[in-house]
């Protein structure tokens, strides 16, 4: 469960991203292609180049999940009932890949935020995935 | 035997060779205990774990992340023979200490977010896959000796 101090740390952190959304969400998709090449197998239809327009439109796309997963984060079954559909019935994504973007948001967030992405926030993020990740895997089966 | 190119021996030594064994072991097994509060419990005589604040001032944490880190600096000296390096630390986390080798895949994967927000964009997509793949060698090889 998300504590409140967890929900406004994860709230403050996402403020401080102003702007730079579609860079993270790029960034994030860039570093799981190349640290966990098998998640490549999901996107065989993208050319997955660095700063691709596939990659940037599909970062955004992911950004703009999350960002509406934390302006709805009382209630993340319903906000990303949507997304949660697509993957269990039409992308049908194994769900240790959550993990593994989970990982690589995580490493973008450190490498930007640099002392900012502390402990405490770092706790907040992971447990945030988590719980996004459980929602989207929750139809399955 | 795991085979490292050229690039990712370099990429790993590069790192290395910057990180502060004591501030950045000390880091991560901080931020174990704080972001999996269940890893805790092979740490019942380290005293006051009560909150983030207690885990990062606590000064047994610290020397034992010191301690961790640099027995990881093993791993990196004998990169092709990372399984008998670790074969005894191996045994010793099967038998003695009973602990569960998930743990040792959650504090790699938490020593790379600490190098990221220590290095930030010199730690680059390239450098986190060598990193990836040395931390999952050695949680695999930490794992090896459990029957």
């Amino acid at each position: 469960m998300l504590t409140a101090e967890d929900k406004k740390l994860i709230q403050q952190i996402w403020g401080k991203l102003g702007g730079a959304e579609e860079e993270v969400g790029a960034d994030t998709l860039w570093r799981m292609f190349h640290a966990y090449p098998p998640t490549k197998t999901y996107f065989p239809h993208f050319d997955l180049s660095q700063g691709s327009d596939q990659i940037r439109g599909h970062g955004k796309k992911v950004v703009a999940a999350l960002g509406k997963a934390i302006k709805n984060i009382d209630n993340l079954s319903q906000a990303l009932s949507e997304l949660s559909n697509l993957h269990a019935y039409n992308l049908r994504v194994d769900p240790v890949n959550f993990k593994l973007l989970a990982q690589c948001l995580q490493v973008v967030l450190a490498v930007r935020l640099g002392k900012e992405y502390t402990p405490e926030v770092h706790a907040a993020v992971d447990k945030f995935m988590s719980a996004v990740a459980a929602v989207l895997a929750e139809k399955y089966r | 035997m795991v085979h490292w190119s050229a690039e990712e021996k370099q990429l790993i030594a590069s790192v290395w060779a910057k990180v502060s064994v004591e501030e950045c072991g000390a880091e991560a097994l901080a931020r174990l205990l704080i972001v999996y509060p269940w890893t805790q419990r092979f740490f019942d005589n380290f005293g006051n774990l009560s909150s983030p604040t207690a885990i990062i001032g606590n000064p047994k944490v610290r020397a034992h992340g010191k301690k961790v880190l640099t027995s990881f600096g093993e791993a990196i000296k004998n990169l092709d023979n990372i399984k008998g390096t670790y074969s005894k630390l191996s045994e010793l986390h099967c038998e003695k200490l009973h602990v569960d080798p998930e743990n040792f895949r959650l504090l790699g994967d938490i020593l790379v977010i600490v190098l990221a927000s220590h290095f930030g964009r010199e730690f680059t997509p390239a450098c986190q896959f060598a990193w990836q793949k040395l931390v999952g060698v050695v949680a695999h090889a930490l794992a090896h000796k459990y029957h």
